[in-house]
């Protein structure tokens, strides 16, 4: 314990008699608006430390904030970097599984409104070898009731057809290879004229008198001739039209887009289709009304 | 026990004072009491504070502070509930506890027994009482009020006087030497 000296011990005792009587002001005086005086002297005597501490807290708090924790920015911003590009490519998958959302939705929407024609939706899990020829394979095969010379379409229009069938997979002739083609007409005009691929993107109308009047835009739709594909599926518009010896030179711009080939429908059949609505103009195309054809033979 | 005894300081001897037993006591009662009587009989009686009279002189006489500012202490706490609601306790406490305090050391330092010396004291710490009570009312209890004025004079005046007549009449309290 501190020893007090003696001539000091009366001022000591004097100042702790005189604090004892503060405090003893300070229990009894009530003042109107603050309450008892004691409480008014302790917040008096507390609040400029308490404001000093905030004070101080406040600026060490800025100083950490502004100073210090930018050390680690560097790494926040690399983590949120990597971050941004994960998510970036989140975003970039969902919107491609949005993508295939709406077209399988197509292609459910197209079979449901095609319940005469058995299909299976299957996908394009690959593409041609080679530059001489132009083919796609789908994940589908024999198993799945896939067989060589089935249709293949999508709900835009005609793809091309099975050329060979295996367990699990199936190659695929697109109607733009120079090998294939379509029993089609003019949508308008009802000319009828098989369509094939040139091995160009644009297809060929072949077999079109010059004496036959044809349109720039005219769409071109299957006539079921070939006994493959559906009559009124869209098969293209006319892009190019030339006079020809003895026919004209029509070029036809796909109604699929063949280039981006995702999902596809695979007709499951290999007797003549026809649409149930084949008396009525099909949903898709109700500008092609026609009465039934008999298909006089199947486009190779 | 003696009555009496040299307090030497320097060069100087300064007697210290033995008082009867209670005459304390006693006499801060009654000093006590006339105040808070005296002024009911007559009204210019509000002048004389006779606890700080009583304070000043024992202070002067026994010149020990710690007893000083003790006995000061205790008269206004006594004046102070003495004083009604008004009054919180302290208020005189405050003030007396230092007037005794400083009563004790200046006794222990000079002699005090002259009456004109008396006299000035009790002035002074008259109006060094009033200033306390002013500064605690003002500081402490917020409640500001004139201090120095005429009236403090003649009040500290008054007091004076009347001051050496009462200690010649406490100095009968004292042992016999």
């Amino acid at each position: 314990m501190v020893a007090i000296p003696s001539r000091h011990r009366s001022l000591v005792l004097l100042a702790g008699v005189i604090l004892l009587q503060v405090l003893l002001l300070a229990v009894q005086i009530k003042r109107d608006s603050q309450g008892r005086l004691i409480r008014s002297w302790t917040v008096g005597a507390v609040s400029p430390f308490e404001r000093a501490g905030s004070y101080g807290f406040g600026w060490f708090r800025d100083i950490w904030r502004h100073y210090f924790a930018l050390r680690n920015t560097t790494k926040d911003n690399e983590e949120l970097r990597r971050e941004n590009d994960a998510l970036k490519l989140q975003v970039a998958q969902l919107q491609g599984k949005a993508a295939e959302a709406d077209r399988l939705a197509l292609l459910l929407n197209f079979r449901q409104s095609h319940t005469d024609v058995p299909m299976v939706a299957a996908r394009v899990i690959g593409g041609s070898a080679g530059t001489a020829s132009q083919t796609i394979e789908l994940d589908r095969g024999e198993r799945d009731g896939i067989r060589r010379n089935m249709g293949v379409i999508t709900p835009d229009g005609v793809v091309g057809k099975v050329v060979e069938a295996y367990p699990n997979t199936a190659q695929v002739l697109l109607l733009t290879d120079k090998d294939s083609g379509v029993g089609a007409m003019l949508a308008d005009s009802r000319i009828q004229s098989p369509v094939g691929g040139t091995g160009e993107p644009l297809l060929a109308m072949k077999y079109v008198p010059n004496d036959d009047t044809v349109r720039m835009g005219e769409r071109v739709i299957t006539s079921g001739m070939d006994r493959i594909f559906p009559r009124d599926l869209p098969v293209g518009t006319i892009a190019e039209i030339k006079s020809g010896n003895p026919f004209k030179q029509i070029r036809i711009k796909p109604a699929a887009n063949l280039q981006r080939l995702e999902e596809v429908l695979v007709l499951l059949t290999l007797h003549p289709l026809q649409m149930k609505n084949e008396s009525a103009p099909a949903e898709a195309q109700p500008s092609a009304a026609v009465p039934a054809t008999p298909a006089p033979g199947a486009i190779r | 026990m003696n009555d009496a005894f040299d307090l030497r300081i320097g060069e100087s001897h300064i007697e210290v004072h033995k008082f009867r037993t209670g005459a304390i006591l006693f006499a801060t009662l009654f000093a006590l009491v006339i105040q808070a009587w005296f002024p009911l009989r007559f009204a210019r009686a509000t002048l004389l504070d006779f606890p700080l009279l009583v304070t000043i002189y024992f202070g002067l006489s026994r010149r020990n502070p710690s007893t000083g500012l003790l006995l000061g202490m205790a008269i206004g706490l006594f004046q102070d509930s003495l004083s009604g609601p008004t009054v919180p306790l302290g208020l005189y406490g405050i003030a007396k506890t230092i007037i005794g305090y400083l009563a004790s050391s200046i006794g222990a330092r000079l002699d005090t027994e002259h009456p004109a010396a008396r006299f000035a004291l009790t002035a002074v710490f008259f109006i060094a009482h009033q200033g306390l009570v002013f500064l605690t009312r003002r500081i402490l209890l917020g409640q500001p009020e004139p201090w120095f004025n005429l009236h403090l004079l003649v009040a500290a005046l008054v007091n004076a006087l009347v001051a050496v007549f009462v200690f010649i009449l406490l100095d009968r309290l004292r042992r016999p030497s």
